[in-house]
């Protein structure tokens, strides 16, 4: 496979981004390496091709947001809203991962091995995350589909006003949000959560530790007793 | 926006060159806050008898020179000035209140911007670039030092609404964020008879946890006292003679990251301004959790 090598100390962000903006048929089956990110914003933003990339350091905001088809690897840490609006495709944090991780993605995988910060997962509408650490407060609020797999443990307020997104978790959980209730794991569901530790370099891990979250689905629509609440 | 910067350097090869290992950091916090910068350079203590008064005048013109020949004259003691532009340190051995008091009467048009034995601070309207430019930041010599990146989103930018404010001697504070009920905690402070420079939210935070420490809270206590009563979107960065102290809101809303090496302490709002540190590949980098208080000590 070749590999191409960006220096962001020496080549402006907007140059190696347009370069991954280009041509899906000449970027199909890329490697791309970028070097010293050193905390810049929107690095790898909004790719739509079969292309690897590695970015070798701590990523700003917005890393690979967008995403599509292409896999994504930071070596380092990710700033707020690491793949954001993700459509399809993986992307992998190797360090941890700051506020709003995930936020809104529509599908794909994204793997954080490290602990992700506050409202992670937040709006998911179909994506897959894999936490290795802890998640912080208000993860999965509004969460409206997809799985999200926690191996450490979960702030405050998890899976506020949650729809059908379907939470695992292994650790404890601080407190669990409005209409956010324990579910009994069947098989299916078992099946979603070995697939997805597999694929995100768990598979010594047991389904088995972990307990499942849904909705209570009590908030879908007014109802007449709840209207003192608002 | 805003951007927040806090050094402590530990290795004391280093502290000669603590201005060079920061620069980068305040100049990588530019696009948070283009408007104004500051910094409070915590420097070796002057004699266990004196005190440093940081003074901003607003005219470049100001004559230093002749207040230092008038605060001799008048109130018969020694006293040292060092101008930058219009800054100066003042330091003497009279006693605060005397020289606060002294400097209303001939000097109303100072702003006197911190006292104490090691603390100085510089701020003004400005790129972080030009600020740092015009009072020599690289060249500051010190133990730590906590610094600001302002983008003004609800009071004037004035030199005086720049951080750091101060809130006692010794002690300065930096924000990025802002508080919605500012001008409620004024009134409630006035009345108890804290006295406020300027309009601004983060003096209004400042001057409460002033407040909670003249009551006998600890700098913990009073943080979590300032949990309850202030309203809004926060991280904090506190300095003091011996230590760095930072602290977020309980809803995470503002950024800070954390590289703690054998050498250095390095705070700051984002990565980039951590990036260039010596070492940094080595440095164990972390996000404060929010309503959690950090404090590292010399």
């Amino acid at each position: 496979m070749e590999t191409l090598k960006f220096d962001l100390d020496t080549k402006p962000l907007r140059e190696v981004n347009q370069f991954l903006h280009g041509d899906a048929g000449s970027l199909n089956g890329k490697k791309v390496v970028i070097e010293n990110p050193n905390g810049a914003h929107n690095v790898a933003v909004g790719l739509k091709a079969e292309v690897d990339v590695t970015i070798k350091g701590h990523a700003g905001y917005y890393a690979a947001g967008m995403n599509q088809i292409a896999k994504v690897t930071i070596e380092g840490s990710a700033g707020s809203g690491v793949a954001e609006n993700m459509m399809s495709g993986v992307v992998h944090v190797k360090g941890f991962a700051s506020n709003a991780a995930g936020a809104t993605a529509n599908g794909g995988l994204l793997i954080i091995d490290g602990d992700a910060g506050l409202r992670t997962g937040i709006a998911m509408k179909g994506v897959d995350i894999v936490v290795g650490g802890s998640v912080g407060s208000f993860s999965a609020f509004m969460a409206q589909a997809g799985n999200f797999v926690i191996l450490g443990d979960a702030g405050e307020g998890l899976g506020d006003s949650i729809y059908e997104a379907k939470l695992f978790v292994r650790g404890k959980v601080k407190s669990l949000g409005a209409d956010c209730e324990e579910k009994t794991m069947n098989a299916e569901d078992k099946q979603i959560l070995a697939d997805l530790l597999k694929k995100s370099g768990h598979a010594d891990v047991s389904p088995d530790s972990f307990k499942q979250y849904g909705s209570a689905r009590t908030l879908y629509h007014f109802h007449v007793d709840n209207a003192g609440a608002y | 926006m805003c951007g927040i910067v806090g050094l402590l350097v530990r290795n004391p090869k280093l502290r000669d060159s603590i201005g060079e290992l920061m620069m980068p950091m305040l100049i990588g916090m530019t696009e948070r806050g283009p408007d104004s910068a500051g910094m409070a350079m915590f420097t070796a203590p002057v004699a266990a008898d004196a005190r440093k008064f940081s003074l901003y005048s607003g005219a470049t013109d100001f004559n230093w020179t002749k207040l230092g020949h008038d605060f001799e004259k008048h109130l018969s003691i020694k006293a040292k000035i060092e101008p930058k532009e219009n800054h100066a340190v003042l330091t003497t051995t009279l006693e605060p209140a005397t020289v606060k008091m002294w400097l209303k009467e001939h000097y109303p048009q100072l702003h006197l911007l911190s006292v104490g034995q090691l603390m100085d601070i510089y701020k003004d309207v400005g790129t972080p670039q030009q600020v740092a430019d015009r009072y020599d930041f690289k060249n500051f010599k010190g133990t730590h030092l906590v610094g600001h990146t302002r983008m003004a989103t609800e009071s004037a930018v004035t030199p005086a609404h720049a951080h750091p404010f101060t809130a006692g001697e010794d002690w300065c504070l930096v924000h990025n964020g802002s508080l919605s009920n500012a001008n409620s905690l004024r009134r409630k402070l006035q009345k108890e008879g804290i006295e406020f420079e300027t309009d601004n939210d983060t003096e209004a935070a400042c001057r409460f946890l002033q407040w909670r420490m003249r009551e006998g809270d600890d700098l913990k206590t009073a943080l979590n006292h300032g949990f309850e009563e202030l309203d809004g979107f926060y991280t904090l960065l506190m300095g003091t003679s011996t230590e760095l102290a930072l602290v977020r809101d309980p809803y995470g809303c503002k950024p800070a990251i954390i590289a703690e090496h054998d050498d250095y302490v390095a705070i700051a709002s984002e990565f980039r301004s951590l990036a260039h540190l010596p070492d940094i590949k080595n440095a164990k980098v972390f996000e404060p959790s929010p309503k959690e208080m950090y404090v590292w000590k010399l």
